[in-house]
């Protein structure tokens, strides 16, 4: 049981949606906007958020929108993690998000929402870091498509009031060798010790890591570092281990030493698999 | 505010609040028991129906964000074969998780009549029997799914 009351929107139009969320933060309700909203259930229902409206984005039909087009793949942020594992329009997407969480929650986790999570791994944002995707926000101020890279800085920084739209992705990087690796500390379902994405791009291999550190993370100094052929696999995870944004995880899940040897190992294999 | 959904193939109201969870009106304003609360944090799928043919775990779903959906729930599946295969292969012990694992491997067979292994394995993730009944519960979805059985057999064997 949620103990707390709060009115229900479900817009039909970016426009609504923006509409009522500045009418309601005009009248001082705090209004937040949801997409699959089981964050916003689990966490509600124990106390740690709290909001007098929810703007329920699913209505909206850009935000489901699911395109895949010659030049760019489009993927609305309120389409859910099964929808994408199951519509194969973007493999890498759809395998990383099918790592998320158990698949009947997938049936309502949504791009948009894990990307935004208030937890730390926001997994499903991994493909669209190594894809330098561009992503579609609205707010008050109308409809900007930026690039990812732009955006997305340990998390979405989004203005007050914007929400996701879309993310656009290339069309080409549809084809591209991947690999996705989910290293959990026991069981089949949980948060990762490391999520390793790679996806081997013409100028060289790109990575992206969550679970390393306390974010989500992808890093021009890290990837030059794995992708200095000249060396040893080993010692290019040597040197990249020494670039990391910040030191790596230490909790109750897996300690920094444990979590960087699962790191390493786990690179190693991707590694090989594809620079093969 | 008052809402209406199809459940169980019929059309029911009741008088909500926009907080309340799916499980919880289910349970208390039209007395359907089967869904059971477990965790209630979307982890043990004891609490799982079908919502527009798609399973979902009830206690991660607003009751107003179903309004006008078609929910299912264990009551709406009387002498389906996931139920009979479940009780023929004694796949429960003390039957607390059985309608959220009937309700999974329900949608699975009507989703995916054909499921493989991975499949089978990936959607029945989302269900935990505190019991350890899983060998017998993995006996009654490959009796479900029959026509995937001899797919199965040939490859562990």
């Amino acid at each position: 049981m949620i103990g707390f009351d709060f009115d229900y929107y479900r817009p039909s139009s970016i426009e609504e949606a923006v509409s009522v969320y500045q009418r309601l933060e005009g009248q001082g309700r705090h209004p937040v906007y949801l997409s699959g909203s089981t964050e916003f259930i689990t966490f509600a229902r124990v106390g740690l958020m709290c909001s007098g409206a929810v703007i329920d984005l699913k209505g909206i039909p850009e935000c489901r929108m699911l395109a895949a087009g010659e030049r760019e793949m489009t993927f609305g942020a309120a389409l859910t993690l099964s929808e994408l594992d199951d519509s194969k329009a973007f493999p890498l997407l759809g395998d990383t998000g099918a790592g998320i969480a158990d698949r009947t929650s997938r049936n309502k986790i949504t791009l948009g929402g894990n990307v935004c999570s208030r937890l730390i791994y926001k997994e499903a944002v991994l493909p669209l870091l190594l894809t330098d995707s561009d992503v579609v926000v609205a707010g008050s101020s109308g409809i900007r498509r930026v690039p990812i890279s732009r955006l997305f800085d340990r998390e979405m920084r989004l203005g007050r009031g914007e929400f996701l739209v879309q993310f656009i992705v290339g069309s080409s990087y549809r084809s591209l060798p991947y690999a996705s690796v989910k290293k959990r500390k026991a069981s089949a379902i949980d948060y990762p010790v490391v999520t390793v994405t790679a996806l081997a791009a013409p100028q060289g291999v790109r990575y992206a890591f969550s679970g390393l550190c306390a974010f989500p993370f992808r890093s021009e100094a890290v990837e030059r570092a794995l992708n200095e052929r000249g060396l040893p696999p080993e010692e290019r995870i040597r040197l990249a281990a020494g670039m990391l944004p910040e030191p790596i995880l230490s909790d109750v899940k897996a300690s920094a030493d444990y979590r960087e040897l699962v790191w390493r190992l786990t690179l190693t294999d991707v590694m090989e698999a594809l620079e093969s | 505010m008052r809402l209406e959904w199809r459940i169980n193939g019929e059309g029911r109201s009741a008088d909500i609040r926009p907080a309340d969870l799916l499980l919880d009106v289910l349970r208390e304003s039209f007395g359907l028991t089967g869904a059971k609360p477990g965790c209630r944090n979307g982890d043990c799928g004891a609490c799982t129906v079908m919502a527009n043919g798609l399973p979902m775990k009830s206690c991660l779903m607003l009751a107003v964000e179903a309004a006008g959906q078609d929910i299912v729930t264990i009551e709406g599946l009387a002498n389906a074969p996931a139920q009979r295969a479940f009780i023929e292969m004694f796949a429960f012990q003390c039957g607390y998780c059985t309608p959220g694992f009937i309700l999974n491997v329900h949608a699975l067979s009507l989703a995916h009549p054909q499921a493989d292994e991975a499949t089978v394995r990936s959607w029945l993730q989302s269900n935990i029997c505190r019991c350890t009944s899983y060998e017998e519960i993995r006996e009654a979805v490959y009796s479900v799914l029959g026509s995937a059985r001899g797919t199965i057999d040939a490859t562990n064997g």
